[in-house]
């Protein structure tokens, strides 16, 4: 007599169920990437000549170990500093930045080129703080690039640098770049730390 | 006609290979939850803050990693103090240096200008910690940074 085959027991669904549970741990799986702030610290050796710079170009920001905001002498909210941060750089003190549209406040910075920010801490201030104003800097810097990428050339100046780093991006990129250079030299981010 | 039937036996039946996928898949998922993407055990608690204007860290291969904050609940022996950690222990700000060394000595030597230092600080560091670091590193030459923060914004959240 032929042997008689046992029965199969039917796996076809059994790679649904793997697919399932594999498409679950993908989508909950975060492969982390980190970000963050980029700052490029001031080399060590210190150069013995004294630059003299005009107070009305220096936007003091201090910060104490309260976390409370002194800016230029007045106390403020950390909602303020943005845009009292922009209205300093771009104000266009001497008439030389034709691009900017500021008060044109002679009493306040002389162009962007000119102006810089200083920001000092203490020892006890919390580092979110820290992180929140400079975050508060970085923010009024790139609104003014992204209004002036927009005039010169119709697009925003994060979505240019976005592009940039882009390794599929298909348009040309050593223009691109001049055209970042040139955004970055109207308006130079300078800011300085106290120590 | 049943009569010609081929008879069946003699042959060997195939093996059923239709549950290999299934092992593999075990396999795939026991590598997907015991990987550990991140390289360093942390001893500390490292709640970032929170910022918008980010830039991404890509090219991992060239980030160094300095973290910083309160000792665990586990390790608790070591003070409510932050505290600096380098790889996978707590270290002093001294060692900062030799740990910088240490990292541009594994890279290639061209790629060592490039080298970015990531600081994960702790939202409640201080900033005299963060500070003896940053004077640490421009001893060292190490002068790109990055403060590696969330994604968010940084009003109102506690």
């Amino acid at each position: 007599m032929a042997k008689r085959a046992a029965p199969e027991v039917n796996a076809g669904s059994m790679a649904d169920i793997a697919f399932l549970l594999l498409i679950f741990f993908l989508v909950t799986t975060t492969i982390e990437v980190d970000s963050g702030i980029n700052r490029k610290l001031p080399p060590m050796e210190e150069s013995d000549e004294d630059v003299i710079i005009k107070q009305k170009n220096i936007f003091t920001v201090l910060l104490n170990g309260r976390d409370q905001l002194l800016v230029e002498d007045n106390i403020m909210e950390l909602k303020d500093l943005r845009k009292a941060a922009r209205e300093f750089l771009d104000n266009g003190g001497d008439g030389s930045c034709s691009y900017c549209k500021g008060k044109k406040d002679p009493s306040s910075s002389d162009n962007p080129d000119k102006a810089i920010i200083s920001l000092k801490n203490e020892r006890e201030t919390s580092y979110k703080m820290y992180i929140a104003v400079q975050n508060e800097l970085v923010a009024a810097y790139n609104e003014l690039r992204d209004a002036r990428a927009q005039a010169l050339y119709g697009q925003a100046f994060t979505e240019m640098e976005a592009n940039y780093k882009d390794v599929n991006w298909p348009g040309n990129k050593e223009k691109l770049k001049e055209k970042i250079d040139q955004i970055k030299l109207d308006y130079p981010q300078k800011l300085s730390e106290v120590q | 006609m049943s009569k010609f039937k081929k008879k069946k036996g003699g042959e060997i039946p195939a093996v059923n290979t239709a549950a290999l996928p299934d092992i593999v898949f075990m396999l795939l998922f026991f590598f997907m939850v015991a990987t550990v993407m991140r390289q360093n055990t942390l001893k500390i608690q490292n709640n970032l803050p929170f910022a918008d204007q980010v830039e991404k860290l890509d090219k991992k291969d060239l980030v160094m990693y300095i973290y910083a904050g309160k000792p665990s609940q586990n390790y608790k022996q070591f003070g409510t103090e932050a505290r600096i950690q380098l790889n996978d222990d707590f270290a002093s700000v001294n060692d900062i240096a030799a740990f910088i060394a240490q990292e541009r000595a594994s890279k290639r030597e061209e790629l060592i200008p490039f080298l970015t230092t990531a600081l994960k600080v702790d939202s409640d560091a201080n900033m005299g910690l963060i500070g003896d670091i940053k004077q640490e590193l421009r001893k060292v030459n190490a002068l790109k940074i990055n403060y590696t923060t969330k994604k968010g914004s940084v009003f109102g959240r506690d």
